[in-house]
């Protein structure tokens, strides 16, 4: 890649670590791929091999408008058409907590990808605890902005929750970084962050 | 459109496969001569890599896009090919072939055979879309095309698409196949095979020997309407006709034409009969039945000599192709590590969608294309 290329900063500290954790000349499927900001990051920066998955039809178009490939689909099916180990990285940003099968979907994605990366939102940042205990209401904040009747979200996990799920899957977290807003947060990271981004192995 | 800025275009023809040197059919069958018609459009650049061959449907013809000169009747696929549109002109040369079989310009049944002088009629060899595919090959060699940029179609188009990306992986750099499958189902055979018995049971068919005296067009219009049935949708007919009369206001309590639906029907069974030879019908529908990628076997299997990259487009509202098997498609390709992408795009047109203009597709065309410029170009290098 040449190095004088212009390039815009990342504007996302979770795509940043992402970015960072994928090798250069990488093989990746992002899983729930959205319009494919990820993706093209990762393209650009890293010179990766990237395809999507992507349930929401503009959003495709999107996508391929950005020179991607991509397949119209939803993630819990979407695995299973791939040969064992065929991506570097498998990405799961933003998206497990969406599907209906999150164990399957994890331990698929461990099998057609050499490693995972998973970002997934923390439901117990203090925040979040602090309307639970004070208010009594389920928390709305604003990186959980949705109320019980509209929410996308169908599982509901911490850091510490997720830490659990791998060791009792026999999941190796190669790295965990947690965040918060733009900051990287070192102390505490089930209280005082909102998102938890993982490197996997198995 | 005022005439200057009109573009128009000829029917060009190409003959091969000259006797002794004749093309050996899947039957195992000869057939030569070999007369193809073709169309093209925009200009073949200086190291020939822009090249995308379209693929026409059952009822298609070489004529897809502008216009020729002194008729009004514009290409079937205007809203696709031109400048500026999804194929832009502007960039890539165009190529569209009539298939073998047909009765527009290419080789078929109607056509005279040389050894009698008479019309092939039912001595015209069975046809198969891999002979079709064959005979767009010497097309290709005889534009001195190394490699197409695309080749994409529609319906039966997209099944030739497919044809030739396992057929001619070092010819195609990328597929796009739009509201098509791999094989024929069921289904699909028992619609078409009621379409033929219509025309087989015209009294006027007469063997398939009815050239110069009357044709068996009831037959062959009741084939094309029993096919404009599964083009469409619930909700297009819906929209489009609803329950409306024509031309009454009450119901006729006869059997004269009383809804709307009845008379597009009948009008597009009879106008079809203008244009078409019936024979032609039986061949082509019976190719689009004996195709099978897989031929028995695993479709993973069948894609294995691929190496093109792919855009699998179908519809929502298609019934007739439904999107699950351009799923089970996708799936066989994923599972030979090619490049694929894949949508459904949201349509009540039904099969139709991929003639109508659908914006979505134009969309994903131009921009799938686009990128495949610049993999063949980094390919190239």
């Amino acid at each position: 890649m040449p190095e004088n290329k212009n390039k815009t900063q990342i504007s996302r500290l979770d795509h940043k670590l992402i970015v960072d954790f994928v090798d250069l000349n990488s093989k990746v499927l992002d899983l729930g791929c959205g319009d494919g900001t990820l993706l093209s990051l990762l393209i650009d920066r890293k010179n990766c091999h990237g395809t999507g998955i992507e349930i929401d039809e503009k959003a495709i178009y999107k996508c391929v408008a950005n020179g991607l490939t991509v397949s119209h689909g939803d993630i819990d099916s979407g695995l299973m058409d791939f040969s064992n180990k065929r991506f570097d990285y498998v990405i799961l940003n933003e998206s497990l907590q969406q599907v209906l099968n999150p164990r399957r979907v994890i331990l698929e994605a461990l099998r057609v990808g050499k490693k995972v990366i998973v970002g997934i939102p923390n439901f117990c940042h203090s925040r979040a605890r602090f309307q639970l205990f004070f208010m009594g209401r389920v928390p709305v904040t604003k990186e959980l902005p949705y109320q019980w009747y509209d929410t996308p979200n169908l599982r509901f996990l911490s850091l510490k929750d997720f830490r659990c799920f791998c060791r009792e899957n026999g999941i190796t977290i190669l790295k965990e970084i947690g965040i918060m807003g733009m900051k990287k947060v070192f102390f505490w990271p089930n209280l005082f962050s909102n998102v938890g981004i993982y490197l996997l192995e198995k | 459109m005022t005439e200057q800025n009109i573009d128009y275009f000829e029917t060009q023809y190409i003959t091969f496969c000259e006797p002794p040197d004749e093309l050996v059919l899947k039957s195992g069958e000869k057939l030569g001569p070999i007369t193809l018609a073709y169309e093209t459009y925009g200009k073949l650049n200086k190291d020939k890599s822009n090249a995308i061959m379209i693929y026409h449907a059952l009822s298609g013809d070489a004529h897809a896009a502008g216009y020729h000169k002194g008729t009004k009747k514009p290409g079937w696929w205007i809203n696709m090919i031109g400048p500026g549109k999804a194929f832009d002109t502007d960039k890539y040369f165009v190529i569209c072939s009539n298939i073998l079989g047909s009765c527009m310009g290419t080789t078929g049944p109607s056509s005279i055979n040389p050894k009698t002088n008479q019309p092939y009629g039912l001595s015209f060899p069975v046809v198969t879309i891999e002979d079709m595919v064959a005979a767009q090959k010497y097309l290709l060699d005889h534009l001195g095309i190394k490699k197409l940029l695309c080749g994409a179609g529609g319906s039966m188009g997209g099944s030739q698409a497919l044809r030739w990306a396992v057929e001619y992986p070092d010819y195609i750099h990328s597929v796009i196949s739009i509201a098509t499958n791999t094989r024929h189902s069921a289904q699909q055979i028992a619609l078409q095979e009621v379409a033929r018995q219509a025309i087989m049971s015209d009294p006027d068919w007469q063997e398939g020997n009815y050239y110069g005296k009357s044709i068996p067009a009831r037959g062959l219009a009741l084939a094309r309407m029993i096919g404009h049935i599964t083009y469409m949708s619930e909700t297009s007919m819906e929209e489009k006709f609803g329950r409306k009369l024509i031309s009454k206001e009450r119901l006729g309590y006869d059997f004269s034409t009383d809804f709307e639906v009845e008379s597009y029907l009948k009008y597009r069974g009879d106008s079809f009969v203008q244009r078409f030879d019936a024979n032609s019908y039986l061949y082509i529908s019976k190719a689009l039945d004996y195709f099978d990628l897989a031929e028995d076997g695993k479709l993973k299997d069948a894609f294995a000599p691929a190496k093109a990259h792919f855009l699998i487009v179908s519809f929502s509202s298609d019934w007739l192709y439904p999107s699950h098997q351009s799923k089970s498609m996708v799936k066989a390709l994923k599972a030979n590590d090619l490049d694929v992408s894949d949508i459904e795009i949201s349509s009540t047109y039904g099969h139709d969608a991929f003639l109508v203009g659908v914006e979505g597709l134009s969309e994903i065309i131009r921009h799938f294309l686009t990128r495949m410029s610049k993999t063949y170009a980094h390919a190239r290098k």
